[in-house]
């Protein structure tokens, strides 16, 4: 959904906030629509919204802060969403997690240093009968190990 | 030449999903195609033998055989006749032994064809909750039993009942579907198998406490969830289901889903609440309660997904027919995940009394690595640990509070002796600090000091484990929330029974 391609970002941004303000809360969709648009919420995206919405510049920022989702920088190109969830452990996640992580050599919430790849943690995908748990790029993997993460990876630049 | 359709079943539950189910689909699809057979293709939720996915069902006119697990490679075997089959789904034990009145529907139904949700029973409950006044509907959730299936076990006609007896201009009915909880998926897999279940229930909820607006609030890890439930709304209200004239009666109901951000607080009704109003997901003190003031100060019924998608069956089948079900204050059914290290992982919906021990070694088959069970855990991150020498406890809210514990979402989530308890007990300190909103001091600064606890034991330090059994008391008695409040549920449990792994003689610890 990158509709806002090509125009000044001040501008998506407005679009988004003029199409989601009707809605009876609308900070959170509002805030999920700018980073499935940009990546991330750019800085710019705080007063436009403050200014929409009657909230001040810090309330913004508070609730972006506080969700585990929201970014204030873009990621990788692409992200490893491996389950740390209790489940998961129970068939040997953590296992899966150094592994991957040793090999790009990065930790929770890193980007490689080419820019390619991020690794987040996420607590429990539901996939808890089918560990350990892991999502390539929005795609879920049961059953994962580091060696078919690896292979999710090829061949993506 | 025309040869009698055949029909393939293949789930698209994220679960098959995350198994193959999708190249399996294609395979089907192909392989139809190069034999020039005509078949059709139908996308199921998953029955919920998880191991057993991707699970395949054809229908060559004399019912649905099912296979399992299904690869690409082993599609071709399907349709020559040599792959072993393993029979009618309703004759494999493990589901022949549940009693499916919630999930009645999940895997056997196209989850986006209403006229099939109509055929399976479905929208039978709404009509006749269209016949009924708020009263009386409100008496039918009280007679059935039915307590929140989140967790907390409140019941769920008392609820309703005080927003209906709450004079506003506006109700909300808000569905909390942020299932965080570790080894729990039953609210996922009903949205993605059963979403219609759903918006009936919350109809239900709204004609009977006299809200008019809903909100499914759904945490961003479940994609899938999402979309399917969003199709669904769109599809009840292009068919008159929702919206200012529900199924013709004059009455209104609109609802929209809300996309959570990754905060497992959230979960917790009023930082849910917060969420939803657009602030930081933090706890409100409680009174007041949101029955009386919730979503934007309105009277606002908040229930579990699974609370809200059993109603249908319950007017369906009526109350009695569902108290029949259960032991002593736990009445009904209640879909039990198991999952974990665990042979047969997957959703078993039961009457409630079943022993702990039955789910784990004789539905779950023990563990998949073959090993020894060490422990489970029951009812997600905030849950106790249980022990095998507890296994005989019987799966109801009051037995497992009687045992330390609690039966919470109701997912099981099985260890082998290769567990470190001590490393699971901090670990449950760690997700708590991470994961507190910051509002109430014992589970922000608390779950820090945990964790630092935890290290000291792992050190060698004598004096930490009573300090950490203090600080589990001051968590637990001065916590805002569930969040800070249960933690010492998996800590103590750990510590309690598993001392070996905390450095600890038996004798020390007690």
């Amino acid at each position: 959904m990158r509709q806002t391609e090509g125009k000044p970002q001040a501008e998506g941004i407005h679009d988004i906030i003029r199409s989601l303000q009707h809605l009876e809360g609308p900070l959170l969709p509002i805030l999920h629509a700018i980073q499935t648009a940009y990546d991330h919420i750019p800085e710019a995206a705080l007063p436009l919204i403050g200014d929409a919405l009657n909230l001040t510049r810090a309330e913004v920022h508070g609730v972006i802060s506080f969700y585990h989702d929201f970014r204030t920088t873009p990621a990788g190109r692409h992200v490893v969403r491996l389950c740390r969830a209790e489940a998961c452990q129970a068939v040997g996640a953590n296992g899966v997690a150094a592994s991957v992580l040793g090999t790009l050599g990065i930790d929770w919430h890193g980007t490689t240093g080419d820019g390619r790849i991020t690794v987040e943690p996420v607590y429990c995908l539901g996939l808890c009968a089918c560990g350990p748990a892991a999502m390539v790029n929005g795609k879920v993997i049961g059953r994962t190990d580091a060696a078919r993460i690896g292979r999710e990876l090829e061949g993506l630049t | 030449m025309s040869r009698p359709l055949i029909k393939v079943y293949v789930p698209l539950d994220s679960a098959a999903r995350a198994l193959g189910a999708d190249d399996v689909a294609d395979a089907i699809l192909r392989e139809a195609e190069a034999r020039d057979l005509s078949i059709e293709l139908i996308r199921t939720g998953t029955r919920g033998m998880i191991w057993l996915e991707p699970l395949v069902e054809v229908d060559r006119g004399k019912g649905r055989i099912a296979y399992g697990p299904v690869t690409p490679d082993s599609v071709p075997a399907i349709f020559d006749g040599s792959a072993d089959p393993l029979g009618p789904v309703e004759a494999i034990p493990f589901f022949a032994r549940q009693t499916r009145l919630t999930f009645a529907r999940c895997g056997v139904i196209d989850p986006l064809s209403l006229p099939d949700y109509e055929t399976h029973g479905g929208l039978i409950g709404l009509r006749r909750a269209l016949t009924m006044t708020p009263e009386a509907m409100v008496e039918e959730v009280k007679t059935s039993g039915l307590r929140g299936r989140g967790g907390a076990g409140f019941p769920t006609g008392i609820k309703w009942d005080t927003v209906r007896l709450t004079e506003a201009d506006r109700k909300y009915i808000v569905c909390n579907a942020d299932e965080g909880d570790s080894g729990t998926f039953a609210d996922r897999m009903i949205m993605e198998g059963d979403p219609f279940c759903l918006i009936e229930g919350m109809i239900i909820a709204g004609l009977a406490t006299g809200a008019t607006r809903g909100f499914v609030y759904i945490r961003s890890e479940y994609p899938d969830a999402i979309a399917i439930m969003d199709r669904a709304i769109r599809i009840a209200r292009e068919t008159g289901l929702l919206g200012l004239d529900i199924l013709g009666s004059g009455q209104t109901f609109e609802m929209e889903i809300r996309i959570g951000a990754g905060a497992y607080v959230c979960g917790e009704e009023t930082s849910l609440l917060n969420s939803l109003e657009g602030k930081r997901g933090v706890v409100r003190a409680k009174p007041p309660l949101p029955a009386l003031k919730g979503v934007f100060g309105k009277p606002t019924v908040v229930n579990n997904v699974i609370s809200l998608a059993t109603v249908p069956v319950i007017f369906e089948k009526g109350a009695a027919h569902y108290a029949d079900f259960g032991l002593g204050r736990s009445r009904g059914t209640m879909p039990i995940q198991i999952a974990g290290n665990v042979a047969h992982g997957g959703l078993f919906e039961t009457a409630f009394g079943m022993p702990l021990g039955d789910l784990v070694n004789d539905i779950g088959g023990g563990t998949a690595s073959d090993r020894p069970v060490k422990a489970v855990q029951v009812g997600g991150p905030l849950g106790a640990y249980f022990a095998p020498h507890q296994f005989d406890t019987p799966f109801g809210y009051e037995d497992f509070d009687a045992e330390g514990g609690l039966i919470g979402h109701a997912g099981i989530v099985v260890f082998d002796d290769s567990a470190d308890m001590l490393s699971m007990a901090r670990f449950a300190m760690e997700f708590c600090a991470v994961e507190s909103c910051g509002k109430c001091t014992p589970c922000r600064i608390g779950a820090v000091r945990g964790v630092e606890t935890i290290d000291r034991i792992a050190a060698g330090d004598r004096s930490a484990p009573a300090l950490l059994t203090d600080l589990c008391d001051t968590m637990r008695d001065g916590s805002l929330c569930a969040l800070g409040g249960f933690t010492p549920y998996p800590v103590m449990s750990a510590l309690r029974l598993f001392p070996d792994d905390f450095g600890l003689t038996t004798e020390a610890a007690e």
